[in-house]
């Protein structure tokens, strides 16, 4: 891994250092990824990785019929997703619209995160003085985590540099709120470009990286999730700065869930392991992790009515 | 809190080994005449699995025998279609009856259930597929109008992939019109008389496929019989010499495939993830008890610290134990003689000056295990450089130019397989067409389809196995036909 000397900032500087990042070969990524979920997690290990899993989900509602009653609803069950047993966690975080954002706020105090989907989500075709006018928005409105989409046309056009600086005036408007980049590897489409686009928003400040906007048919995949745990384990050893993770869209499963934990703990390690490092970006997820743990308590499914719907 | 996997194993409940095993000679088990048996052991608990018998010589002139009135009876006038049918038939049953033969090849080798569910059992019904599918197509094979068997193949296998390389033997030996007398490794037999009763439910006719056991003399019988028209051997080059020297002189047609020590080598512009993953697949997988393992790895200066730390911080998540538990990657050493052989090996490398590295595992108290070990610092001269060790040992050296990463990977009396991991395609080409090595691997290490032929160069052996190629092994060439159906009729 080469050293960062100074911020690079310029197109051209951080061309250089993007392009000299080892390439990644999809076949064997994907060949990775294919290998470690066959680790079968089973008994205790499962019932601390499903009380893990729920703790790490950013419930999120990102639907151009949100009102401020699901909001609430929403809220309330980020807070207690299972009125019938107490002993279940509550989420990391709600995700919602900057518009919602305050009433998010207000339904969940201080007990969790509010995060805000910011700069003209999910396609980021806007001015910059557009974007930052949403993130400061959605700041002020009680968010205090905001996600990010960075301009992919500029990345796809090599245009580094510009992404960049959107990057750093984001998170300069974000204040003490922490920055979440979704990258829309779904977009991106090459493991070389989320490699390049995840050290491309590491260098400019991002707390998080975040796979998708779930509004594109692709979403989080494990050998993108590989890669990008990669960069953050990379980044660490480079600067001694933990950069969180968090896949979005498409993990329904509680299945699917575990399989990311296993690739975070053989890929960045167990400090990872951790919801101030990595989140869920998901809706339906916790459902069936709430499934998944009764039917480690009483011993069989107990369906779907028996989890509330919000 | 760590996140700590829970033992998941893999029930042994679902295969019945019996007390004692006979000899699978013209489709029954048989007592042998000797009387004589042997132990097979567990590697990983050291408990006996079963008795298994210790062929002679009326024994292997027994099986020789039935084989050779199959041949001549049954299997070399039936239709291709019709030999298709059986083999297809029992690339079947081994897809059925697939996890009973993963969990007794691990009971019986000490490899992983991940690996002997997900690679050896899969690929040994892939390969029966694949040669069903030639034996009504032999015409079109490239090998003449109308290609004809050899007659009797004595076939004798290694234990590093016990039911794999019974299907790289018996498959292509079938399709062809031929029929087999298989002797497995003393150490690892039951997997393939579990195949000889795959054989009886296929109601393949009696005597086309003949397994014997017993060790290196029963082998010797076989290789000796006047009655056998070609010998396939897969295992040490040693070995492999004595049998080339006992066939000189004969009408026998030989293949081997013997030892190797492959160069896997990175340059600077790899997928360096991606390569570290090749590496551990290159010579962990199955222990490194696999003849083309990249036990050589050659790394280009500019990358050699970063990749080998990237390595070392790999190997601390491979999880070495029991070889039933799903999550288990890592198993345990086939005998305890062949780990006496790596531990030698070990101790001459520490002894020659290489500077020695070992994953930290816990080590089980029985069975006899050995925890993946690099050796960094080694030069060309040092043993563990140039002798095959077959076990999870790694030598690391550098190379600064292409040219030198060639003269590097061919220095050495093998030639089995190379790894070459690079981004740029034309260099591919370029040391593909230098390396002298039968398996050439790109960006990737120790796959395996039945569609590729398989096999070596100088002393890894000759022949190959596997593709339209292994066809070639169990077939006449048109301008040996003449001479072999006077010597043999």
């Amino acid at each position: 891994m080469q050293k960062v000397a100074e911020p690079l900032t310029t197109t051209g500087a951080l061309r250089e250092f993007l392009h000299a990042l080892p390439g990644v070969d999809e076949v064997g990524a994907t060949a990775r990824a294919a290998a470690l979920s066959t680790r079968s997690i089973k008994n205790e290990a499962k019932a601390w990785a499903i009380d893990l899993a729920i703790r790490m989900v950013d419930l999120t509602t990102l639907e151009g019929m949100d009102t401020p009653a699901k909001v609430r609803a929403m809220c309330a069950k980020a807070l207690r997703p299972d009125p019938t047993d107490p002993t279940v966690p509550s989420v990391a975080a709600v995700c919602v619209y900057g518009d919602m954002a305050a009433i998010a706020r207000a339904s969940v105090g201080a007990a969790l995160h509010v995060a805000a989907v910011a700069t003209a989500f999910p396609s980021g075709r806007a001015s910059l003085e557009v974007k930052l006018h949403d993130v400061r928005d959605a700041v002020a409105a009680g968010a205090d985590e905001i996600d990010m989409v960075i301009d992919r046309g500029a990345f796809l056009a090599g245009n580094y540099g510009l992404v960049n600086e959107q990057i750093v005036a984001v998170k300069a408007a974000c204040g003490t709120a922490h920055l979440k980049v979704i990258l829309e590897t779904g977009e991106l489409r090459t493991l070389d470009n989320v490699r390049r686009a995840s050290w491309l928003a590491m260098m400019a400040g991002a707390d998080f990286i975040k796979t998708s906007t779930g509004k594109v048919p692709v979403a989080a995949t494990p050998p993108v999730a590989i890669v990008m745990l990669q960069a953050v384990r990379d980044y660490y050893a480079l600067t001694g700065t933990r950069i969180g993770v968090k896949p979005a869209g498409g993990i329904r499963t509680s299945k699917d869930a575990i399989k990311y934990l296993v690739l975070i703990k053989e890929t960045a390690g167990e400090a990872w392991l951790t919801p101030d490092l990595f989140r869920f970006g998901a809706s339906t997820l916790l459902n069936d992790l709430l499934m998944q743990r009764q039917r480690m308590a009483i011993g069989h499914y107990s369906g779907p009515d028996y989890v509330t719907i919000d | 809190m760590t996140f700590e996997y829970a033992p998941a194993l893999e029930s042994r409940a679902i295969v019945s080994i019996a007390p004692s095993y006979g000899l699978f000679i013209n489709g029954e088990f048989v007592d042998p005449t000797s009387g004589t048996m042997f132990k097979t052991i567990n590697p990983a608990t050291e408990e006996v699995l079963a008795e298994i018998s210790e062929a002679n010589q009326s024994d292997v002139n027994a099986a020789v025998n039935s084989a050779r009135r199959a041949f001549e009876r049954t299997w070399s006038v039936m239709s291709g279609r019709d030999r298709a049918k059986y083999l297809f038939r029992i690339a079947r049953l081994l897809q059925e009856r697939a996890r009973e033969f993963a969990v007794l090849e691990t009971l019986d080798n000490g490899k992983p259930i991940r690996e002997s569910r997900d690679i050896d059992v899969p690929l040994a019904a892939a390969h029966f597929f694949y040669y069903a599918g030639w034996a009504d197509k032999l015409e079109h094979a490239g090998l003449g109008p109308n290609p004809q068997a050899l007659g009797v193949a004595g076939q004798i296998i290694p234990w590093n992939f016990p039911l794999l390389m019974l299907a790289w033997k018996i498959a292509p030996a079938l399709a062809c019109g031929n029929t087999v007398v298989l002797k497995p490794a003393e150490t690892t037999s039951l997997t393939a008389l579990l195949f000889a009763e795959v054989c009886q439910q296929a109601d393949l006719p009696p005597g086309v496929v003949n397994i014997i056991t017993g060790a290196g003399d029963t082998g010797q019988m076989i290789v000796e019989h006047d009655g056998i028209n070609k010998i396939a051997f897969t295992g040490s080059t040693d070995v492999g010499k004595s049998i080339q020297r006992a066939l000189a002189g004969t009408n026998k047609k030989l293949t081997l495939e013997l030892g190797g020590k492959a160069a896997n080598i990175i340059f600077d512009d790899a997928p360096i993830d991606q390569a570290v993953e090749g590496i551990v697949d290159g010579i962990f997988f199955n222990q490194g008890h696999v003849c083309c393992a990249g036990s050589r790895l050659l790394l280009q200066e500019s990358i050699a610290e970063e990749t080998i730390e990237a390595l070392k911080r790999r190997l601390q998540t491979l999880r070495l134990g029991d070889p039933l538990d799903k999550n288990t990657d890592i198993g345990a050493i086939n005998s305890r003689e062949q780990l006496n052989k790596i531990h030698q090996l070990i101790k001459s490398g520490d002894d020659e000056g290489a500077e020695r590295w070992t994953a930290p595992c816990e080590i089980p108290e029985k069975g006899w295990w050995c925890a993946p070990t690099v050796f960094t610092n080694v030069t060309a001269a040092h043993r563990i450089a140039r002798e095959e060790i077959f076990g999870p040992v790694l030598s690391v050296l550098t190379f600064r130019t292409a040219d030198e990463a060639v003269e590097k990977a061919n220095n050495t009396p093998f030639g089995l397989s190379a790894g070459i991991w690079t981004e740029k395609g034309s260099r591919i080409l370029w040391m593909a067409n230098q390396l002298r090595a039968g398996v050439i691997w790109a960006n990737t290490f120790n796959r395996f389809d039945p569609t590729s032929p398989f096999g070596g160069y100088k002393e890894s052996g000759f022949g190959r196995e596997g593709g339209i190629q292994g066809l070639g092994a169990y077939l006449q060439s048109a301008t040996d036909s003449d001479v072999h159906a006077k010597g043999m009729s």
